[in-house]
């Protein structure tokens, strides 16, 4: 599709990602939900981490900022309250939204900003090698969990609905065009808008977790996951370690940048 | 319609092999993608959809059929 060409900054590619790596799905599922939605990309900003996923920005073209591990919504937070015009739209990994970045994410969501942030959930760090994320399921195998992981995950959807999130999604690199419309709606909806999109990372992951190919994790995606729909008609047992895909959750709530603009109103009496 | 691969972009995953409908495309000697088939090919863009590295583009221009650099 020659339409979704112009927002990729073609003279960095090819990317740094390794073969198969699921990343490249999400960024052109990102790039058809801008395009779908006729985002002016002069106004439009992408706000990366640090990690392989965050690496996104570097191939998008609109202005872009590849910020810290983990702080990716801070500066996101700060460029939507200096100039609320701005579409912006965040690319995180499971390790940089919900570890180091953990606090950042629950606290937008509680505040309610009009941010679409983009999780790029491979299960797993890969930038440093394979340790495990809050997002590593139990009984897989990374660096740090080399007898099988024990702690709990985060459900991240769960844990962005509790936090005060208007709108959360997940999807699958695998349901490619699912994942698109949700990446869209979340871009639609003026609140905080979390997508957890669910992507393969064969070499830091698939290795050590018998899915050695991108085919291979992909089938793994399409097998356990039901989307949301399918999944009231099923019983807790048989939804037993699947993964919930679609639209999971959309309420109202003030946004933060029209709440402070209200303030300053308030408080300078109107004038601005 | 035409499709259009970037050899320089393609790094061998298969994925396009896998998902393609009609079995058009393969990976050749160095595991680079080709089209093995043409006459096959439906135009169903789920190569370029399923593509992690923007190495194949369904395009308008039926010239651009083969594989080029999609300069
Ligand atoms: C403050 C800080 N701590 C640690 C690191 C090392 N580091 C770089 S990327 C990364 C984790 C990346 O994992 P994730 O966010 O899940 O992204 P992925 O690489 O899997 O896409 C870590 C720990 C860092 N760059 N900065
Ligand atoms: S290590 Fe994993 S996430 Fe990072 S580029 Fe390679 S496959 Fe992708
Ligand atoms: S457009 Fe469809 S049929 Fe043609 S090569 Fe791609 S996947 Fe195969
Ligand atoms: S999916 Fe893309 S990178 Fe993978 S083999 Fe096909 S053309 Fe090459």
């Amino acid at each position: 599709m020659a339409s979704t060409e112009k927002y990729l900054r073609k003279t960095a590619l090819p990317h740094i990602w390794c073969p198969g790596c699921g990343n490249g799905v999400v960024l052109s599922a990102i790039v058809r939900a801008i395009d779908k939605m006729g985002l002016d990309q002069n106004k439009t900003v992408v706000v990366s981490g640090i990690g392989c996923s965050s690496r996104a920005s570097t191939y998008l073209d609109f202005n872009t900022i590849h910020t810290a591990h983990g702080r990716a919504l801070t500066f996101a937070t700060g460029i939507k309250l200096a100039n609320p015009e701005l579409n912006v739209i965040v690319i995180t990994g499971d390790g940089d939204a919900t570890a180091i970045g953990g606090n950042h994410f629950i606290h937008a969501a509680r505040r309610n900003i009009d941010l679409t942030t983009v999780i790029f959930n491979n299960s797993i760090y890969g930038m440093t090698g394979g340790q495990s994320s809050p997002a590593t399921p139990i009984n897989s195998l990374s660096t740090t969990a080399p007898y099988g992981q024990f702690e709990r995950p985060f459900d991240i959807p769960a844990l962005a609905i509790a936090s005060g999130a208007t709108y959360v999604a997940r999807g699958t690199a695998f349901h490619t065009e699912m994942l698109t419309n949700l990446i869209a709606k979340g871009i639609e909806n003026k609140g905080f808008s979390v997508i957890d999109a669910i992507t393969q990372c064969p070499i830091a992951y698939g290795r050590r977790n018998k899915l050695r190919t991108a085919s291979a994790m992909l089938k793994w995606q399409q097998d356990n996951s039901v989307r949301i729909e399918d999944s009231k008609k099923m019983s807790p047992k048989d939804l037993e370690g699947k993964m919930i895909i679609g639209e999971l959750y959309k309420s109202e709530a003030p946004e933060y940048t029209a709440l402070y603009d209200d303030l300053i109103k308030r408080v300078q009496g109107g004038s601005k | 319609m035409a499709l259009n691969i970037n050899v320089k972009l393609c790094k061998g995953c298969g994925i396009c092999v896998e998902y393609c409908p009609t079995n058009v495309l393969a990976l050749d000697e160095i595991g680079k993608v080709y089209i093995k088939n043409i006459s096959e090919c439906i135009y169903c863009g789920r190569c370029e959809i399923r593509c992690p590295d923007f190495a194949i583009m369904l395009t308008d221009d039926t010239e651009k059929t083969g594989r080029g650099d999609n300069k």
